[in-house]
């Protein structure tokens, strides 16, 4: 059960029981829906702007407790952050959950986020991290909606 | 459970004919209960197929030579094997296809181009797996026809009283499977079938998840089009039935046009050949159909119906056991059922449950099963489901609700 231990850690399980900005953007400037449809995961990411720095970012839908978590984190790091910022954390979480950088060795602005570093060894679970990323990476370059395949 | 029932089914030796059975996974022995997507093949259906590709393989239907008849030979055993086990008149009958959707979309395409016209409607159950819906809506999008939706209830049954008024006139096709692969309601294929015949309509069904469960005759249910996969019933992927009644067949367009299925060819006028041929296009998946010939053997040779009763038995354990777990719903409670038992625990998502069971060797399926209609219909996005073949066990069972304890742990 170890590997399991690395993927369901107690912060990923705590942010299922009780996600943070888990609620919708009544005056959101940017919105998109995000679904993995070979497992039914469904979110939508709302984004206010301030400026070109995220003012407040939300989301709500339904997953599984890997995507909710992911999804909720994520709202809490990139709150505040520009809009290069954002994409820059994006880029290296998607590197993350790929394996393509070493969370142990290279630099990056990742800091809690590394608890998601365990879901490299569930390929099948790639998605289900990602798939808020995607999302807010659709909203803030304004696309409408992304699909995970 | 009736001791003898148990006694006359020797699951340990079942098990030994099956390799995969006896490996490993993440460290633990493999509890597949995932049968309901694919089955495993036997080692006699394995040395068939590597016995064919090593020795007897040259294309079918063609060649003067000795390997291309011997080829043939053994094709055409398959299909008569294929004939026998589902018993249909002849085997001219027996379509090989790549599995079960290509039979829907076969029997949907050629059929409708033939037979539905404006206005026409087709009947679809609820239940059905989206491989015997989207056919059906394509097709009448092409032929300006509409498909209805046949409704279930909560426990997962056909409303047998909304089918019936539901035909009349219009009514071009049934489409209802035998099992449902989402919820494992065992549906009434045959009154159903009597029903739409007395208003001179067609069944199409999908049998995927009952061939490999219980015993069929579709002359006994007398069905118009039955069809299946071979890799749901030990044989090889790539390879699958559809029958079809020769009064229909004989009087459908080819699905796919090509080499194999035609009787002469000029730009002046092209004539097809019989059937089967005439809906096999192209080389066919020569390994996979003789493969499905050596999986029907293997089964012939024990005791199918002793091992529906032993499957049936150990769906009965399975749906006990989880029953008593005070968190999990158990999705689809029909009085008929086989081998599939879907279920979702409150408060964790399918695919969490899916990937803690992984890690303790036990492979189910998470998901919506494509059947989103099923989905929707019990509100839950997706469920967990263990489906059961006759070479799982009563330990594998009580493996499967320890380990449905230890999720509840994790996210206690």
């Amino acid at each position: 059960m170890s590997e399991l231990n690395e993927l369901y850690q107690e912060t990923i399980l705590e942010h299922n029981k009780n996600p943070r900005n888990f609620r919708e953007i009544d005056d959101a400037d940017k919105k998109a829906f995000g679904n993995n449809p070979l497992c039914g995961d469904a979110l939508q990411v709302f984004v206010k702007m301030d400026g070109d720095t995220v003012g407040d970012v939300a989301f709500k839908g339904s997953g599984c407790a890997i995507s909710k978590a992911s999804a909720s984190m994520m709202t809490q790091a990139v709150k505040g952050k520009t809009r290069d910022e954002a994409d820059e954390l994006f880029d290296e979480f998607h590197k993350m959950v790929t394996g393509e950088i070493d969370i142990e060795s290279d630099d990056t602005q990742l800091g809690k986020l590394r608890v998601f570093a365990g879901v490299l060894e569930f390929p099948a679970r790639v998605k289900c991290a990602s798939l808020s990323w995607h999302t807010l990476n659709a909203a803030l370059h304004e696309k409408e909606e992304i699909s995970t395949e | 459970m009736k001791p003898k029932e148990m006694k006359s089914w020797d699951v340990e030796k079942v098990r030994k004919d099956f390799p995969v059975l006896q490996r490993e996974v993440n460290g633990k022995p493999l509890v597949y209960l995932d049968n309901a997507a694919s089955a495993h093949v036997p080692q006699v259906v394995i040395d068939r197929g590597s016995k064919y590709l090593a020795e007897e393989h040259s294309n079918v239907h063609r060649g003067v030579h000795y390997l291309s008849q011997h080829a043939t030979n053994a094709f055409e055993a398959a299909r008569e094997k294929v004939k026998r086990f589902i018993n249909a008149r002849e085997s001219a009958e027996c379509i090989f296809v790549r599995g079960c959707t290509e039979g829907v979309n076969l029997v949907a395409s050629s059929y409708g181009r033939r037979f539905i016209n404006e206005g026409d409607e087709i009947l679809v159950t609820q239940m059905e797996h989206h491989s015997n819906i989207v056919p059906w809506q394509a097709i009448a999008e092409e032929r300006g026809a509409r498909v209805r939706m046949v409704p279930i209830n909560t426990r997962g049954e056909i409303i047998i009283e909304e089918y019936e008024a539901m035909l009349n006139e219009r009514t071009r096709m049934v489409a209802v499977s035998h099992v449902s692969n989402s919820l494992g309601t065992v549906n009434p294929v045959k009154e159903m079938t009597a029903t739409a015949h007395k208003f001179g309509v067609p069944v199409c069904v999908d049998a995927a998840q009952s061939v490999p469960h219980f015993p069929v005759d579709v002359q006994d249910l007398d069905a118009d089009f039955f069809v299946f996969s071979g890799h749901k019933m030990f044989a090889p992927t790539g390879s699958g039935v559809a029958y079809g009644k020769r009064e229909w067949l004989d009087k459908m367009p080819p699905y796919q046009t090509g080499g194999g299925m035609i009787r002469t060819v000029s730009f002046e006028k092209t004539t097809y050949a019989p059937i089967p041929e005439k809906f096999e296009a192209g080389t066919p998946a020569i390994a996979a159909a003789i493969g499905l010939g050596a999986a029907i053997d293997y089964i012939n040779g024990l005791d199918f119906k002793a091992a529906a009763e032993y499957e049936h038995s150990l769906l009965e354990y399975a749906t006990e056991r989880l029953a008593d777990i005070p968190e999990v719903t158990i999705i689809g409670t029909a009085a008929e059922k086989a081998s599939v038992l879907s279920f979702t625990i409150e408060g964790i998502h399918p695919h969490d449950i899916g990937t803690i069971l992984d890690q303790q060797g036990i492979a189910i399926r998470a998901g919506h099963h494509c059947a989103q209609p099923v989905m929707n219909f019990f509100d839950v996005p997706a469920t967990a489901r263990a489906s059961f073949a006759f070479y799982n066990t009563r330990e594998e069972v009580d493996k499967l609700a320890d380990a449905i304890q230890k999720v509840i742990e994790v996210f206690a």
